[in-house]
């Protein structure tokens, strides 16, 4: 079912290849020739004709439907690596060297599509609807920003001045609790794995991990309090050679809270989901809004150290970047493997066992808990998972960024990365990615690029485009729902799905694909299909 | 502050939470009405009430220079949001929700999720065009005086009020009034009229009822009518209570009335009433901590202040979901497979 998704869409029509080629080489070219400044001036007309931010942005978006292109035309395989690497490794760099915000652009359309692919997996895969999911974004964000900026070194500084009577005895009780208590969860899980869980497991589970989170606080408390005279030594931010640590530290946080929020809310279902998410990823933000000892409350942090990794950056040198463009350079290539990473990661978890425990529990909950499927323990690795590349997009965003506050984790955000999936097509990959690329351009370079235009033409302040991006998403959101509400770049399976009244006798010509949802008239599940008359949700029992 | 003035404090916060639960119960009104019927969170209620608190507003507006006794103004200001935002839901069933009656769960949300974000960009531009954001409310006179002058007929209870200190506003007496007319009036509509019977038969079972005769379409859209209305009220009375509104500011109290659906069992009128009460209270409790931190001496509390006041609507949420998840006075169901 899901495998046959991943495949290549069958390609129809005439071979393209020439039509490809010719297309990435034109659009190459333009992109090349509008980003750069001193050529446009020796053009004169055409060159402020290219100026133009609407042709800017249509500039960008046709460069990038070369990928697009690539993946659906049918085309020599040449052709479309030579599409693929050409315009992500070479050409998009090029430019970017002369207009660092193509660079900044291409970065934090990268990001979205991985916290797009994140998401995909909550809610496209696992059925889970998390309105919330920003708040894992913020996580990765705060973990690399409090301790790669001068934020550090204050936290130590207040605790040097308030141990409150901490100290390395603190630090081996917290350590001793956290040991205890994980050991003891550790242990309580295999337990119930053999036999039915009891209340007193059930309880002593929850007091384990309530331990836990003790434990925790009271390491991580000491651990600062007796590297408090440290606090001038990192005055600028820790080193940045702990990138790569934090990279890795972040995951786990966000993967931590995705399974602390996760544990008592994944219990309910639907629309009462929805909105516990919603309310939890508001809880996030109003704490980074008033914990402001850790994250400047809404002033925000900065500045946020980037990773520098010498090598790279004598290599960007000698590419011609200054060096105020290291850091982007550097962190449009990482973006690049970590999308090549989650991209993998996805399909390969898709095609495994908690993949199709995953779309069974979205198709039925009921029936693949009958069928042995670990309901609670599944759900909670597609939060985790969902989490922790949100985490990681995160922190990138934040060195990227040099700066956050509150405002970046919004609910509006979390709309617009439920609005990506929803547009390319919930639980196809390609189609999220291309959602991801359609929404960030729209936010950050035609919308603005078509504001800036009409600035002068008399259109009012009011409903200059630039001002309506949630007018645009909401217009998004609800035509999709109503005429394809499958995506743009559907999932084979959910197509059938959505579909299923008007085209019953495709299905028969469709092989096994429509075999499942054939056996019954109705399609029945948890999340996604036709309510029932008496179907309650959530809270119901 | 000392512990004697800590009493009155303590009453006043309670009374005024209490007049804030009569707005949120009006508003989750229109939450659990829809959602008895429909089992769909429509998310855009959050921007009809709004629109009922700019009608409102365009109301007081408009009549300022006009002389007219003051709650006359009230009453047409009421009424035109009622009016209005009332339609508006039904517009917004006809076009948003009707054609996905059948789709599967997570889409109508959707739909509803985006119809709330264009609401709050059409009616960011329609007060934009005329050069406003925050709208204040410029009650007619007559409503920012004092609940019960010296001198006046009630004149035992204002003092009886002003000896334990608290401090009522008569705009904070209408506003307890109006909610609880409309109350009354919808108690009425549901419990006594055929109209009533019709929707509650709808919202059992809808294919049954439409065996029985009755136009579930009809029905549903007659409910959304009515929850529209009470939106309408809500955002008026939220308009006066808390001064100034604009585009955006219908999702924090939408949130919170939604969660006081859902703390008195959503799809139940009376619960409805008792969650927004119970919240208003709460939330103004969890506003003032800070000073009783400060009396009592507890320097964890100190820092628990106003800012605080939304997550506490969510933790009483996630705790009322955990541990009875059919609310306070919510039935429960049993999931038949």
């Amino acid at each position: 079912m899901t495998a046959a998704t991943l495949k290549r869409p069958k390609a129809t029509g005439p071979d393209r290849t020439v039509l490809l080629v010719l297309f990435f080489i034109v659009t190459s070219a333009f992109l090349l020739l509008s980003h750069n400044g001193d050529m446009l001036q020796q053009l004169g007309a055409l060159g402020n004709a290219l100026r133009n931010p609407i042709v800017e942005a249509l500039m960008v978006s046709l460069f990038l439907a070369n990928i697009l292109f690539a993946y659906l035309w049918r085309a020599a395989p040449w052709a479309k690596a030579l599409v693929g690497i050409g315009s992500l490794l070479f050409v998009l760099p090029m430019a970017g060297r002369e207009d660092t915000s193509l660079l900044d652009l291409s970065i934090q359309i990268m990001i979205f599509a991985a916290l797009a692919l994140g998401l995909n997996i909550v809610v496209g895969l696992a059925g889970l609807l998390d309105l919330g999911y920003v708040a894992f974004f913020a996580v990765g964000a705060y973990t690399w920003g409090i301790v790669g900026s001068p934020r550090f070194a204050e936290i130590l500084k207040y605790f040097g001045e308030n141990p409150g009577g901490t100290n390395s005895g603190t630090l081996a009780i917290g350590l001793v609790l956290t040991a205890v208590t994980a050991a003891s969860m550790v242990y309580i899980n295999r337990l119930t794995a053999r036999t039915a869980p009891t209340a007193t497991t059930a309880w002593s589970f929850r007091l384990a991990s309530v331990g836990l989170v003790a434990g925790v606080i009271l390491t991580v408390r000491a651990l600062l309090v007796l590297l408090a005279p440290q606090a001038d030594g990192v005055a600028g931010g820790l080193n940045a050679g702990f990138f790569w640590l934090f990279l890795a530290l972040s995951i786990f946080a966000a993967a931590a809270v995705g399974v602390l929020i996760g544990l008592p809310v994944l219990k309910l279902k639907g629309d009462y989901l929805a909105i516990i998410t919603l309310g939890l990823g508001e809880v996030i933000r109003v704490l980074a809004n008033n914990l402001d000892l850790y994250s400047g409350g809404s002033q925000g942090i900065t500045p946020i150290k980037s990773a520098s990794v010498p090598w790279f950056d004598s290599l960007a040198g000698a590419l011609g970047f200054s060096e105020d463009q290291y850091y982007l350079l550097f962190l449009y290539v990482l973006v690049l493997i970590m999308i090549g990473l989650i991209l993998t990661v996805n399909i390969r978890l898709d095609k495994s066992r908690i993949g199709r425990a995953w779309i069974a529990i979205r198709d039925d909950e009921v029936a693949a808990q009958a069928m042995g499927v670990p309901l609670m323990q599944t759900k909670l690795i597609a939060f985790a998972t969902g989490a922790s590349f949100a985490g990681v997009m995160g922190m990138i965003f934040a060195a990227k960024q040099q700066f956050i506050s509150p405002e970046s984790f919004v609910l509006n955000q979390s709309i617009a990365i439920l609005s990506m999936v929803i547009l390319g097509g919930m639980g196809s990959f390609p189609g999220v990615i291309l959602g991801a690329t359609v929404v960030t351009l729209l936010n950050l370079r035609i919308l603005p690029g078509l504001g800036e235009a009409t600035a002068n033409l008399g259109i009012p302040q009011q409903v200059n485009p630039g001002q309506l991006q949630r007018l645009i998403f909401g217009a998004i959101l609800v035509t999709m729902m109503l005429l394809r509400p499958e995506g743009l770049l559907p999932n084979r399976r959910r197509q059938l799905e959505l579909h299923h009244e008007d085209n019953q006798e495709d299905e028969s010509a469709q092989g096994n694909a429509g075999a499942l949802t054939n056996a019954s008239g109705d399609v029945y599940s948890a999340g996604l299909a036709p309510v029932k008359e008496d179907d309650k949700a959530g809270g119901s029992r | 502050m000392e512990l004697s003035t800590l009493l009155p404090f303590l009453a006043n916060v309670i009374v005024g939470g209490l007049v804030l639960g009569f707005v949120y119960a009006i508003i989750a009104l229109g939450y659990t009405m829809v959602y008895g019927v429909l089992q769909l969170i429509n998310f855009a209620h959050s921007e009809v009430f709004i629109t009922g608190a700019v009608v409102g507003f365009e109301v007081f507006r408009v009549l300022a220079p006009v002389n007219m006794n003051g709650y006359l103004k009230l009453l047409i200001a009421l009424l035109a949001a009622m009016i209005i935002s009332g339609l508006l839901n039904v517009v917004i069933e006809r076009l948003a929700y009707r054609p996905l009656r059948n789709a599967p769960k997570l889409v109508p949300l959707i739909t509803a999720i985006g119809v709330s974000l264009i609401l709050q960009d059409v009616l960011r531009v329609i007060e934009g065009f005329q050069g406003r954001f925050d709208l204040t409310y410029t009650l007619p006179a007559g409503f920012a005086a004092k609940f019960c002058a010296v001198g006046s007929s009630c004149e035992s209870l204002g003092n009886f009020l002003r000896q334990i200190g608290v401090d009522v506003q008569l705009k904070d007496v209408i506003l307890v009034v109006v909610a609880l007319v409309s109350l009354g009036v919808l108690n009425y509509l549901v419990n006594r009229t055929r109209l009533g019977k019709a929707i509650r038969a709808v919202a059992q079972d809808r294919v049954t009822a439409g065996l029985m005769g009755i136009d579930a379409n009809r029905m549903i859209s007659a409910t959304f009518l009515i929850g529209g209305a009470l939106g309408g009220i809500s955002g008026v009375l939220f308009g006066m209570k808390f001064g100034t509104v604009n585009a955006y500011s219908g999702f924090d109290p939408g949130i919170i009335a939604f969660t006081a659906a859902v703390l008195g069992g959503i799809g139940s009128i009376p619960g409805a009433v008792l969650g927004g009460l119970t919240l208003g209270v709460i939330q103004n409790l969890i506003g003032v901590m800070n000073v009783f931190g400060g009396a009592l001496g507890i320097a964890n509390l100190e820092a628990i202040d106003a800012s605080y006041q939304r997550i506490g609507a969510f933790i009483v949420l996630v705790l009322i979901l955990i541990f009875k998840p059919t609310g306070l006075l919510g039935k429960s169901n049993v999931e038949k497979v």
